[in-house]
């Protein structure tokens, strides 16, 4: 049988001495899991190894540690890939507690300080109007299907791990919540999907922290996509409810989106007015927020000038492109449709096209 | 080797640098680029956040445009986030017909049309370089090997994760492609904690404070590992750590003042071209240091 390494980082809370690393050999098949690996560890050599597990199946969640610094469930990894993983030191695969969360024990976080803490920031059960039903509520399947991948979640803390916002803004409420968020705003039952969503755009440390880095979507074991989640979200809040929240998230997204509709590219130096104008390069201007904003991008300004990067004719004019006109039908069309359209791939069945089945196209704003 | 052309919005706009060196190393690579001036935003995850109907037909649209050139091997972009952007919507476009029929029935009116085709590809000039250049070929173009010079790579998200819609299944090694290029240049790759991270530019305008320190940090750290410098496919995130860096430095409370490549400036300076020429002079962080260590290698 092989051998492999594991290299785990260790920390005991009650010596005074700092956190070390220690190498563990185990000989098991390539297919095994990191959690075999550490279990047999644990077993054989060293009882006081500490880490959280149960099912060993991918299941309950409670595994998740950094392997080769990539957020996964230890159960759910195979010795095989993660020496192989170029991550792995020498061949040593390096095992550590996840991140963004203050570590209690060697592989254990403290869950609750932190991830358990957001989850519970977004209010997450349903809150439905009037009385309940004598039964069970009655709500056709197709309403449900947009909020099932939300659903899939099982609270690893993976994401939450891997986020690239919460490393530097540990107020961030996070992917695990903020998908969490979707689940009932997304969910026909709810009466308060508005109420939710103004919370969530106007709270600086809300849907517009997250810095679309994509790092939860890849870790995810569960294929949440909670990135997307946050997406949807946002996409609901602007465009459902048009909330015009203080972050300049709404103004943002309709300054980006006016902006191409007018020339096809981008216009830079006008996207931070427009976003204050919600569109509209004069519109807002005014507004205590944007003059701040305009004042603390203006030493920016000022230095790509100086350096000549951007030149005072080019900040001025920005050239449409040849056939404008082409875009700015497809906008009409599209911008006027009562409903947005939205493919989810997480529905479409792997091979998709080639199985030429009926699209799995939804209608993303329930409410309308 | 011909290939369709989309530099993008902010190669044209706040990083003209990089388009001017782009146009300049090409040619040196055998690369004809035939430019897209027809093709419109990518979107950069704004307009997908928006509506994705209308980001999937914009992209399509620019897709069409670049099937259109007779000859092209495929398309190619010097943007991270026009690649993630791109790639995002020609995975729903390729993963269902229904739904690929329909897009295309938006872009009937202008005759374009875009089809799913396997051997068809829009990659990133950095997987270009090494996937369809090759490592071998650059070696051999190298006229002034970059000795000495100390490298920090930086990625950008978008040509990162994820890496099922990114083809790391047929190219595992595509977030390790910079330090490939770097030593086929002659120069010394960098290990630092930022390389994988985000630069924090999706957010400059909703959280100034998330976005500078994201982008103050991996600066802080490329300098702590004792690079000369950053190199980075992507201009977004050239504009938070080179253009955005003297205010990123308050949020990390610390000096900053490591200067930005952009990939095609460092190519080009291997090359044998002129630091000036290839826009070195029009970084906000002076590029002084890396000019002094390429002028000692040259005499």
């Amino acid at each position: 049988m092989p051998d492999y390494t594991l290299k785990i980082r260790r920390y005991d809370p009650e010596s005074s001495g700092p956190a070390y690393w220690q190498d563990f050999d185990v000989d098991l098949p390539p297919e095994r899991s990191v959690l075999d690996g550490i279990l047999k560890v644990k077993n054989e050599n060293d009882g006081s190894i500490g880490i959280r597990c149960s099912c060993q199946a991918a299941i309950c969640g409670s595994c998740a540690v950094k392997i080769n610094g990539v957020s996964a469930l230890a159960c759910n990894t195979k010795l095989s890939e993660a020496s192989a993983h170029a991550g792995a030191v020498d061949g040593a695969i390096v095992v550590e507690p996840m991140g963004n969360m203050p570590v209690l024990k060697d592989l254990i976080v403290d869950m609750d300080a932190v991830h358990w803490k957001k989850i519970q920031r977004v209010v997450p059960w349903l809150l439905p109007e009037g009385d309940p039903p004598e039964r069970e509520y009655v709500v056709p399947a197709e309403a449900m299907i947009d909020v099932t991948q939300a659903m899939a979640c099982i609270q690893c803390g993976a994401c939450v791990s891997a986020c690239l916002s919460l490393e530097v803004d540990p107020d961030f409420i996070g992917p695990a919540a903020l998908a969490k968020a979707y689940r009932f705003v997304g969910d026909p039952r709810d009466s308060h999907s508005e109420a939710r969503l103004r919370d969530l755009a106007e709270d600086p440390h809300g849907i517009y922290d997250c810095t679309h880095c994509f790092a939860c979507i890849e870790v995810c074991p569960k294929g949440v996509a909670p990135m997307d989640q946050i997406m949807r979200l946002r996409r609901r809040a602007t465009g459902d409810y048009e909330i015009k929240d203080a972050n300049n998230g709404y103004g943002h997204e309709h300054g980006f989106v006016k902006i191409v509709e007018r020339w096809g590219t981008l216009h830079e130096a006008q996207l931070l007015p427009r976003s204050f104008g919600e569109g509209s390069l004069v519109k807002g201007q005014t507004k205590p927020a944007a003059v701040m904003q305009l004042i603390q991008a203006l030493p920016t300004a000022l230095r790509g000038l100086r350096r000549r990067k951007v030149t005072l004719r080019k900040a001025l004019f920005h050239p449409k492109l040849p056939d404008q006109k082409q875009v700015r039908r497809i906008f009409r069309e599209i911008e006027t449709k009562e409903e947005r359209l939205e493919l989810n791939l997480y529905f479409v069945d792997e091979g998709g096209g080639a199985a030429e089945k009926e699209p799995a196209m939804g209608d993303a704003g329930a409410e309308r | 080797m011909r290939v369709a052309y989309w530099p993008g919005c902010v190669s044209r706009g706040f990083t003209p640098e990089l388009h001017g060196a782009m146009a300049l190393v090409a040619p040196k690579l055998d690369i004809e680029l035939v430019e897209l001036d027809r093709a419109n935003c990518c979107g950069a995850g704004v307009i997908a956040e928006h509506n994705q109907e209308l980001v999937d037909t914009l992209n399509a649209r620019t897709f069409a445009l670049a099937q259109g050139v007779g000859g092209a091997a495929g398309m190619m972009n010097i943007c991270s986030t026009c690649q993630g952007a791109q790639s995002e919507c020609q995975e729903r476009l390729d993963a269902d017909s229904a739904y690929r029929e329909h897009i295309n029935s938006n872009l009937e009116a202008e005759g374009l049309d875009y089809e799913k085709d396997g051997a068809w590809w829009n990659k990133n000039f950095l997987w270009l370089l090494v996937e369809d250049i090759g490592i071998e070929k650059l070696m051999e173009a190298v006229r002034r090997p970059l000795e000495g010079l100390r490298i920090a790579p930086f990625y950008g998200c978008y040509v990162l994760r994820p890496t099922s819609r990114l083809g790391y299944d047929a190219f595992p090694e595509r977030d390790q492609y910079l330090e490939q290029v770097i030593e086929a240049v002659g120069a010394e790759p960098v290990d630092f904690a930022g390389k994988h991270k985000c630069c924090g530019f999706p957010v400059i305008t909703m959280n100034r404070t998330t976005s500078l320190r994201q982008a103050g940090r991996h600066l802080a750290d490329a300098i702590d590992a004792e690079a000369d410098c950053l190199v980075t496919p992507c201009p977004l995130c050239h504009l938070n750590l080179d253009m955005q860096q003297p205010d990123a430095a308050r949020y990390v409370e610390r000096d900053l003042g490591i200067p930005v490549l952009h990939l095609p400036q460092l190519i080009g300076l291997a090359l044998g071209l002129d630091p000036k020429e290839l826009g070195m002079n029009k970084h906000v962080v002076k590029t002084s240091v890396v000019q002094r260590k390429i002028a000692a290698l040259t005499t």
